[in-house]
């Protein structure tokens, strides 16, 4: 893949995610973490899916991938968790080289991977059970988390209680309550319908702010991942194609905004759709 | 209420045509002539219960089932886990365990003999034994099905090996094990009374071997109805304690033995009053801490 090698270069605008400065969030300490991945090689042995990705994300900024259904963005993801590792290549977080995963970086699945038989406040624990929080203060930070994300009334339900958004926002709550340095979101919204997806990424953003995590959230959705990111990456066959900067405030529905356009069709040029 | 009726009703169906066939002294091809009544039976039966040997022998043969299905219990579920879960373990124990499985677990009445000092260890061995291989097969399976990704999300929380198997591997196949468990008591009542009339002293087996030998068939049926009561309230027990502790499981509508079905708590949008939950409503919610 020629074109990757340039956009390795392609450094990311200021790393700091307009929300942060914007609104009264409190001014948290920036935990973001670089994430870096040199010519590296993913897939399963025998079965690589992407070639020679070179890609830099920077602290604090929120990365959105695109790419169509089987080019390797959820392999992507998992490698970057370190479920996978490379075949080739190397990924380092803050200049160290992964070795499995860790609390640090938070998956969010597409599929459901709440524990069926935890309540929804239990779910959101875990991870402060993982990391020794004790009993009181995990019950205490788990329900806030299930407040932010709308479910503060609902704690004590069971998974297959609620809906498959609110299963998805819980999912959210469990991975920021470990307070992680990068969340990787693997297609979170895939499965809702347009309603609740629109309200989803609200609510992502809105919970993301403050919390300085870098973000890498992975889906098929242009629009989507033009609305959330600050950059998005495009994935085609075998590859990285390109990585895009992508203007900002956010601003749903700014479809006539000439630069925004541009972009888009730029995007689904690269994408060959 | 209905269906409590029915049960009795059919129970009661059941004593009153063997009740006919025998005080008639039905002899077509089967030989009800020689068969107690159930009058008989009741006789012998009450006579029984007012002596001791008879709470003797209850005892026994519950201490025997006990002991070694708890044991059964531990060790298949350890056993099974670690055979889903290591594939060393699985090479190294896989091919006894399937040589060993298909023996009939009153085929090793000689090895314990052999074995054990004592006849009451050797029928806690055969119990066992018997209710070993089906928690052990069920939750081999149990651990192989459970969903990859509830480990991947722990793992990617930074949980370890214990915390898998305490917060994904026992919780998420319990449903599993549970299938085992329940056949296993079944095969337990059946080794533990085969291995009493061969091998016991005391013991309700024991008791009905002997009243077989000096031909006091009532007293045989006391026997036989006493196993029959134990086996369902032993297993009904396993029953409820698994229904109890997998209580997360989607519920289908009809569940056998169940209350009738709840009426359905308001699930999605909980109307802004987070103090008021109707006190009814929290029996279904989980109570999942000892399982973390």
């Amino acid at each position: 893949m020629s074109t990757s090698s340039e956009t390795i270069s392609n450094t990311p605008p200021g790393a700091a995610r307009d929300s942060s400065s914007e609104a009264a969030a409190p001014a948290a300490p920036v935990r973001g973490t670089r994430l870096t991945l040199a010519g590296a090689s993913l897939g399963r042995p025998g079965a690589p899916a992407l070639d020679e990705v070179g890609l830099d994300i920077a602290p604090g900024e929120i990365l959105t991938v695109v790419g169509p259904s089987g080019c390797g963005k959820s392999t992507l993801l998992r490698t970057l968790a370190g479920l996978l590792s490379p075949l080739a290549g190397e990924i380092t977080q803050d200049g160290k080289p992964l070795t499995g995963p860790s609390a640090d970086r938070a998956l969010v699945f597409q599929e459901d991977a709440l524990l069926p038989w935890r309540t929804l406040r239990a779910n959101v624990e875990l991870p402060l059970a993982i990391r020794g929080v004790p009993r009181a203060e995990r019950r205490k930070q788990a329900q806030t988390w299930l407040e932010r994300v709308g479910l503060g009334s609902q704690e004590r339900q069971l998974p297959h209680r609620v809906s498959g958004g609110q299963r998805q926002r819980v999912q959210l709550a469990r991975a920021l309550a470990g307070r992680p340095r990068a969340v990787l979101m693997d297609e979170p919204f895939g499965a809702l319908d347009a309603q609740t997806r629109a309200g989803m990424q609200d609510l992502l953003v809105e919970v993301l702010q403050g919390t300085g995590a870098t973000v890498v959230f992975v889906t098929h959705d242009v629009d989507e991942a033009l609305f959330l990111g600050d950059r998005v990456a495009l994935l085609g066959a075998g590859g990285l194609l390109a990585v895009r900067d992508i203007p900002r405030p956010r601003e749903r529905g700014a479809h006539d905004d000439p630069a925004r356009v541009a972009l888009r069709r730029d995007v689904l040029t690269s994408l060959g759709t | 209420m209905r269906r409590y009726a029915l049960r009795v009703v059919s129970l009661a169906a059941a004593l009153g045509l063997w009740q006919a066939l025998t005080s008639w002294n039905v002899d077509l091809w089967l030989r009800f002539s020689q068969f107690p009544t159930v009058t008989d039976v009741a006789r012998t039966f009450a006579a029984r219960v007012s002596g001791p040997d008879y709470w003797t022998d209850l005892t026994d043969s519950l201490a025997r089932i006990l002991t070694g299905f708890l044991l059964a219990a531990v060790l298949g579920v350890a056993t099974g886990v670690l055979v889903a879960r290591s594939r060393l373990a699985e090479d190294l124990l896989g091919p006894v365990l399937e040589v060993i499985r298909p023996v009939p677990a009153i085929a090793l009445v000689p090895v314990a003999i052999l074995l054990f000092p004592s006849n009451e260890q050797g029928i806690v061995f055969i119990t066992c034994t018997a209710a070993f291989f089906p928690v052990l097969v069920s939750t081999r399976h149990a651990v192989r099905a459970l969903t990859p990704v509830w480990e991947e999300a722990v793992r990617t929380m930074g949980g370890g090996r214990w915390r898998i198997l305490g917060s994904v591997v026992l919780p998420g196949a319990l449903p599993g094990v549970f299938g085992g468990l329940s056949v296993g008591i079944g095969v337990s009542w059946i080794c533990v009374i085969s291995a009493e009339m061969i091998s016991g002293q005391y013991g309700v087996g024991y008791r009905t071997w002997q009243d077989y030998t000096v031909v006091d068939y009532p007293g045989v049926f006391v026997g036989m109805v006493t196993i029959g009561v134990l086996g369902w309230l032993t297993s009904t027990a396993v029953e409820l304690l698994g229904r109890r502790l997998t209580r997360w499981l989607p519920r289908t509508a009809y569940v056998p033995g169940a209350r009738p079905p709840r009426p359905d708590r308001p699930v999605t949008p909980a109307p802004a009053a987070p103090a008021a939950v109707p006190g009814g409503a929290r029996s279904e919610e989980a109570r999942d801490e000892h399982l973390v």
